[in-house]
């Protein structure tokens, strides 16, 4: 088995409250210099700039998983990981028929850039982004798993596009893989504060929107990287593991 | 004042099964769309305006016996979510307008916060 120490909650430029260091080649650099070998590009509503950042990361030991962070009707955020490009542009497809259109307002959320993977400026998406899609949490976790991919409700603790505040516990009879907690919470402090999440696979990221926040506090052994391994190791199966590290 | 009362004067779509509304007098209202919210703030057979449609929201109104749920602004609860408010005896019911304006009417009506 091999170590993976894994951030997969990242922003880049694409998402207008990302800093503008978010840039593929800054955010493969800091991944290295933090002993980061596993991220999952996690744009809201938005996959465009997941290629540029493995485009980046070649010839580095560094899998970038492609992502999003969809939110659903409910306001509530989720991580949606995949193994694939295409995978994650057929999940971009049904969240893009099912985004409001609302034109950004870079004055006042920012700008939503799509670049390179030198970082680039490619156009700047100008349908806003970071809003509620029209598609229901049960809806969206039974099709990015029926897509092959993982569906893991973001910062479920926190108050705002959090799982646990909006929608009070963890939805039943739907395929969610994992919960993930905030950075400003430990995994004991988040059982004891909300028991309704035992039983879940627990995952901590930094939700990054800027290079400072990289946490990689998520210790995997896979046999190599891919969302089935991930599946195993979050199950704790077959002799793949997780743990969140204590940062 | 009765259920059934304020069904017609507020014109609400009913989703679950239909029973004589006339006999549940709401003894409160109550807004909310967090339900977390909702758990440590709604009173005991309340009405519960709140425009979420999701699932959680039948354990909810079954966990604090509220009276029934008004979904506001045509959100659509799904086949499931309605089968188990059936299930669990949860009165839900719908209405085009907006959550402001159904509270307005509720208060109109001389219901009060519990």
């Amino acid at each position: 088995m091999k170590r993976f120490r894994a951030e997969l909650h990242l922003h880049t430029v694409h998402s207008a409250c990302a800093e503008v260091e978010m840039i593929p080649p800054l955010i493969v650099q800091r991944a290295m210099d933090d002993g980061i070998n596993l991220i999952a590009v996690t744009d809201h509503n938005a996959t465009a700039n997941i290629a540029a950042v493995q485009k980046a990361a070649l010839g580095y030991d560094l899998t970038v998983l492609p992502g999003m962070e969809v939110q659903t009707r409910e306001d509530v955020h989720c991580l949606c990981l995949f193994d694939t490009l295409e995978q994650a542009a057929a999940w971009q497809a049904v969240v893009d028929a099912h985004l409001p259109n609302l034109v950004n307002r870079p004055d006042f959320f920012g700008e939503q850039y799509v670049v390179d993977e030198t970082g680039d400026f490619i156009r700047s998406e100008t349908r806003l982004l970071a809003i509620s899609t029209n598609i229901s949490l049960d809806d969206a976790c039974r099709q990015v798993t029926e897509l092959g991919g993982l569906f893991i409700p973001a910062h479920v603790n926190r108050t705002t596009n959090g799982l646990l505040p909006i929608l009070g516990f963890v939805p039943q009879g739907i395929p969610i893989a994992a919960l993930e907690i905030s950075l400003h919470i430990t995994p004991d402090q988040a059982l004891s504060q909300f028991p309704q999440i035992a039983g879940y696979p627990l995952i901590q990221n930094g939700d990054v929107h800027m290079l400072d926040s990289m946490l990689g506090a998520n210790e995997f052994f896979l046999e190599d990287v891919s969302i089935a391994e991930i599946r195993q190791a979050l199950k704790q199966e077959n002799g793949r593991s997780h743990k969140i590290l204590l940062t | 004042m009765n259920l059934q009362q304020i069904i017609d004067a507020l014109n609400l779509t009913i989703l679950t099964e239909k029973k004589d509304f006339s006999l549940i007098e709401p003894a409160s209202g109550y807004t909310s769309d967090l339900l977390s919210c909702v758990m440590a703030g709604a009173a005991k057979q309340g009405i519960w305006v709140t425009l979420q449609s999701h699932g959680n929201i039948v354990a909810v109104a079954a966990l604090l016996d509220l009276c029934a749920i008004i979904i506001t602004e045509d959100a659509k609860p799904d086949a499931a979510t309605i089968s188990k408010a059936n299930e669990e005896g949860i009165i839900m019911l719908a209405t085009s307008e907006k959550s402001f304006s159904v509270c307005g009417q509720l208060w109109s009506l001389g219901l009060r916060g519990g």
